[in-house]
């Protein structure tokens, strides 16, 4: 299908598009990468008044360092963070993602802002964003803000961006001495949504876990901190005993609904196994 | 809302080495674009939804689908479709490993798989066949008959690496 007519403008600074966003109102719709945008309004799933073009914005590219953080800019292709030497280093977490999403073509173009902004519940970075602690920063017109990776989320496909502002970066944590990232996820085919997706930091000393942030995605509405699971595993030898204890805690985390590709009961299940897999990546000896 | 006098726009592309200044309206995906200003048929649009990636182009270098871009968006941007690859002959190995080996039974995600595999094989000239299988995911049409495709590329990898290796020599 076609999309429905719309204006466009390709904003020329982030001043630019901020001034836009404030006139406009909900009928400016910011285009980032275009990789869900663009297919929605082709299938008529919504539609824009104007689209406001933040491609090629310096103030939205690049990903750079300091101290402690890494910042991410809203416009970073998939492609550029997942080959980044920073990114490696610091965040190893979206160096195993990120290959899980689409496939190269769309990473080409897909941006982690886009994602955030989306805030589809079936994708991976809300999850691994709100498990790296992270924190988003949002621009409107003389003011910015930034708000955790877990109070952005709000609900399926909706986040705590307001009218009059756009999301500019993402700020990580480095990862710390003696932490370790884990991701994984199950779907039908590589590249596609996940039927259920699990994403773990936490410290290991002596295949010990403490310190755990276990999320969810896939699974809801929003990604899911399991906090019963990781009282569950923190502190305690890894063996099947206490395994199975996780995936007992699981089911008072997590109530996964019916999915046109599986039920809530085989998600659970599923859920069980990431969490498995996730806890004996995060005390393996390889990062 | 929808916009209800959506105003046309002027844009200028390279496409395959020549340059076209067009005027187009907003919502004109690029692959239509391509296929019905410039009557480059080539690119294949299959789902518009960027799903089936038969619409796959090189953008500014790299693989894009036009399906999940406007036309708008590309003005000022260089773009090689299916057929500047072809003329150019960049990827004649590949298109005759394809032929040799039967890679293809409609044919209808062949421009899109050339251009995906030709983007792998600039990347990593020893690709295994689990990363040949991920790369072209993205391809994936309804006829199966992906070990065949699999197999061209795999072929074209081995045989650009032992011409390298005679260069060397």
């Amino acid at each position: 299908m076609k999309s429905a007519a719309f204006d466009y403008i390709k904003a020329s600074s982030l001043d630019h598009a901020l001034e836009l966003r404030s006139r406009y109102g909900a009928d400016g719709v910011i285009l980032a990468g275009g990789q869900s945008l663009i297919p929605d309004l082709n299938q008529r799933f919504t539609s824009a008044a104007l689209l406001i073009d933040i491609n090629g914005l310096s103030e939205l590219s690049g990903i750079d360092e300091d101290e402690d953080t890494i910042r991410i800019g809203a416009m970073s292709r998939y492609r550029e963070i997942e080959t980044h030497s920073l990114i490696a280093q610091y965040v190893p977490m979206l160096k195993i993602a990120i290959p899980t999403i689409a496939n190269p073509t769309v990473r080409n173009r897909g941006t982690i802002g886009g994602n955030i902004a989306l805030a589809d519940p079936s994708t991976e970075l809300p999850a691994c964003l709100c498990a790296l602690d992270a924190t988003i920063e949002i621009s409107r017109t003389s003011s910015r803000r930034s708000v955790t990776a877990r109070e952005f989320f709000k609900g399926h496909r909706e986040n705590d961006i307001k009218p009059g502002e756009i999301l500019t970066s993402i700020m990580i944590p480095k990862i710390q001495p003696g932490y370790k990232s884990a991701f994984d996820e199950i779907a039908r085919r590589a590249g596609g949504y996940a039927m259920c997706g699990a994403a773990a930091h936490a410290k290991v000393e002596d295949k010990i876990i403490s310190d755990l942030r276990l999320v969810y995605f896939s699974v809801g509405n929003t990604p899911v901190l399991a906090s019963n699971a990781i009282t569950a595993i923190e502190g305690r030898p890894i063996n099947e005993a206490s395994l199975i204890e996780v995936k007992v805690a699981l089911s008072t985390d997590l109530n996964p609904p019916d999915h046109i590709h599986c039920s809530g009961k085989l998600r659970m299940h599923y859920a069980g196994e990431l969490a498995k897999r996730v806890i004996r990546q995060l005390v393996s000896n390889s990062q | 809302m929808i916009a209800k006098h959506s105003k046309n726009m002027n844009i200028t592309v390279i496409v395959n080495d020549e340059r076209y200044s067009k005027n187009v309206e907003p919502r004109l995906s690029l692959a239509d674009f391509l296929r019905t200003d410039l009557e480059m048929t080539g690119t294949h649009l299959g789902c518009e939804q960027g799903v089936c990636g038969a619409c796959t182009i090189n953008f500014n270098g790299q693989t894009a689908r036009a399906c999940t871009m406007l036309a708008v968006q590309a003005d000022g941007s260089r773009i090689v479709t299916i057929e500047g690859a072809s003329d150019s002959g960049e990827m004649n190995d590949l298109q005759d490993a394809f032929h040799k080996r039967n890679a293809l039974q409609c044919g209808f995600c062949t421009p899109g798989m050339l251009l995906t595999a030709a983007e792998l094989l600039a990347q990593n000239s020893t690709p295994s066949r689990k990363q040949i299988r991920e790369h072209i995911s993205g391809n994936y049409c309804r006829c199966t008959g992906y070990e065949a495709i699999v197999d061209a590329i795999a072929t074209v990898a081995q045989a650009r690496l032992e011409r390298t290796g005679k260069q060397d020599d």
